[in-house]
């Protein structure tokens, strides 16, 4: 796609996204600014997915991992008193960014199946972590003492302040995204997705590019965990369980692999989906999976891919 | 430059070459002949390190590079052309170019993408569109465009005409004479023995897995008979 055609789609629905508090303001509807706080967050988990499964070729099992490292990151500081966000929201990176390069300097030697069950196993590993930490509330969770703190015009408990951040997070983190595919390190990630053994035998090795993605998608996925626990204003070990991983995957398969805008359609239509279908029956499930599959077997680009009408660019 | 010394290469059980040797000097074009099957892609593929020689040393430079992993081959200053070309696929002819460009010889006058665009000018109309949205021919070119921006000393092309148009086979040629009048250095394998003659100095020709003649391309258009017998023509 054409530079200037993905940054007319981005201002877009930058813009569409930023007018969703006043129009839920003026409809008195402040549920919505909740539910699409919400699918932003998960959003920028997917697009951080997105930029290892989509443009780097790897089938990450295990990306909720970061959503729940980011979410005790600011949660466990909170419980002791520690209520300063720049100081929660760096710890979530840095760790998630941590745990991203173990996982990834094991996972990384293999491929196919058991590079997903690796990451998979590593995920489930940390989410029955999660369990065992009684003081934290076990596998009950606990809520969050207190929203991250950043002084001054930043306060999280105001929603539609706390929507903007989370807005402003996921339009820089696309950006910055774009920026990274279209370069040359994006450009070997590219490359090894496509033909490992040749990129090798033109002069790269792969691991250590394909290991410095793997660890930026995974900062990504902790910051959105950071997002996620003051959004919920509470946090479970259920944030890492599989299933979820397995939620994200679908949202970056649903909107679009391969491209940026898509997971992000993808987060929101998903989100959506659920929100609208849990309305109808208490077995909504059974309505969202037969969906799900239509869209897997008939628009195997993704939504994005159907919007555009041509193959998505890298799928 | 090149000093390919006995190797001996196998596929699990079976084994394909049985003591090959060859050299290729700075400068030089050498080919390497032979039907299908005999064992050229093999012998490329070890010295490449994609396939790697049971026996036998391979240096470059005077540098042992058997046993290395095929990065570090291509570090060392190799440059492969592969059979069935393998562009990326998912990455626009200019991204394929730039995405493993080097210069780690530190050449004076390094390979850059506008060169390669007067090379192939072709390849400079079709600049945003996707490798697997090229043709045959197209991709060729970026093949050896892309080998190219890796500034390689030694640029082995492996059947880098084959299947493809007449007219296309000519541009390809034609480039591979100014590669040769740049200096480059060129190991190539191909069929056209008409062509390769007017262009090598050297040939190497192969039959299971040995090298049965090798000789100048004087030599070898006066051997009508090995010719016939080896490559059969």
């Amino acid at each position: 796609m054409a530079i200037a055609q993905r940054t007319i789609v981005l201002g877009v629905a930058g813009l569409l996204l930023a007018l969703v508090p006043p129009i839920a303001a003026l409809t008195n509807q402040p549920f919505y600014v909740d539910l699409f706080r919400r699918m932003m967050i998960f959003a920028i988990a997917a697009v951080s997915l997105d930029l290892i499964l989509g443009y780097g070729g790897m089938v990450s099992f295990g990306h909720a991992a970061y959503l729940g490292i980011g979410a005790y990151a600011v949660g466990i500081p909170a419980f002791h008193g520690i209520d300063n966000g720049f100081l929660q929201w760096s710890l979530a990176i840095v760790a998630s960014a941590l745990t991203a390069l173990v996982m990834g300097a094991i996972s990384l030697r293999t491929s196919g199946v058991y590079f997903i069950m690796i990451t998979l196993a590593f995920a489930q590993m940390l989410y029955y972590l999660g369990i065992s930490l009684e003081t934290y509330g076990g596998d009950n969770g606990m809520r969050l003492a207190a929203r991250s703190k950043f002084g001054g015009p930043i306060d999280l408990d105001r929603p539609m302040v706390f929507y903007y951040v989370v807005l402003a997070i996921l339009v820089l983190f696309l950006v910055l995204g774009g920026r990274l595919v279209e370069s040359r390190f994006g450009m070997v990630i590219r490359a090894a997705k496509s033909n490992e053994p040749r990129a090798r035998a033109i002069g790269f090795s792969p691991f250590r590019y394909k290991l410095t993605a793997f660890v930026v998608a995974g900062s990504a996925g902790g910051l959105a965990g950071a997002l996620l626990a003051n959004q919920t204003e509470y946090l479970t070990p259920e944030f890492m369980h599989w299933t979820r991983s397995g939620e994200i995957m679908f949202m970056v398969i649903l909107g679009g692999m391969g491209t940026l805008v898509g997971p992000v359609i993808g987060a929101v239509v998903l989100l959506l989906l659920e929100d609208v279908l849990s309305a109808l029956t208490a077995h909504w499930q059974i309505i969202l999976g037969p969906l799900l599959v239509l869209v897997v077997l008939f628009a195997k680009r993704g939504l994005f891919g159907l919007l555009l009408g041509t193959a998505s660019r890298d799928g | 430059m090149l000093t390919v010394d006995s190797i001996e290469t196998a596929y699990g059980v079976s084994q394909v070459l049985f003591g090959v040797s060859l050299a290729v000097g700075a400068g030089q074009v050498v080919t390497l002949l032979g039907r299908n099957g005999m064992g050229k892609t093999t012998t490329v593929r070890s010295i490449m390190g994609i396939a790697r020689p049971r026996a036998g040393t391979i240096r470059f430079d005077g540098r042992a590079i058997h046993g290395l992993p095929p990065y570090r081959v291509a570090q060392a200053g190799l440059g492969l052309v592969p059979e069935g070309r393998q562009v990326f696929p998912n990455l626009t002819v200019r991204e394929n170019l730039v995405a493993t460009a080097a210069n780690r010889a530190g050449s004076a006058d390094p390979w850059r993408v506008e060169p390669v665009f007067e090379l192939f000018p072709q390849l400079a109309a079709r600049a945003r569109s996707l490798g697997g949205a090229l043709s045959g021919g197209e991709q060729q070119m970026l093949a050896i465009g892309r080998a190219l921006m890796t500034n390689p000393r030694l640029l082995i092309l492996d059947e880098a005409t084959e299947g493809l148009a007449p007219l296309v086979r000519a541009e390809i040629w034609r480039c591979v004479e100014r590669l040769k009048a740049g200096g480059q250095s060129l190991l190539l394998i191909d069929k056209d023995v008409g062509t390769l003659t007017r262009i090598a100095d050297a040939h190497y020709i192969l039959e299971k897995g040995q090298i049965v003649w090798s000789g100048t391309s004087a030599d070898l258009r006066a051997r009508a008979d090995i010719q016939h017998r080896y490559l059969g023509v």
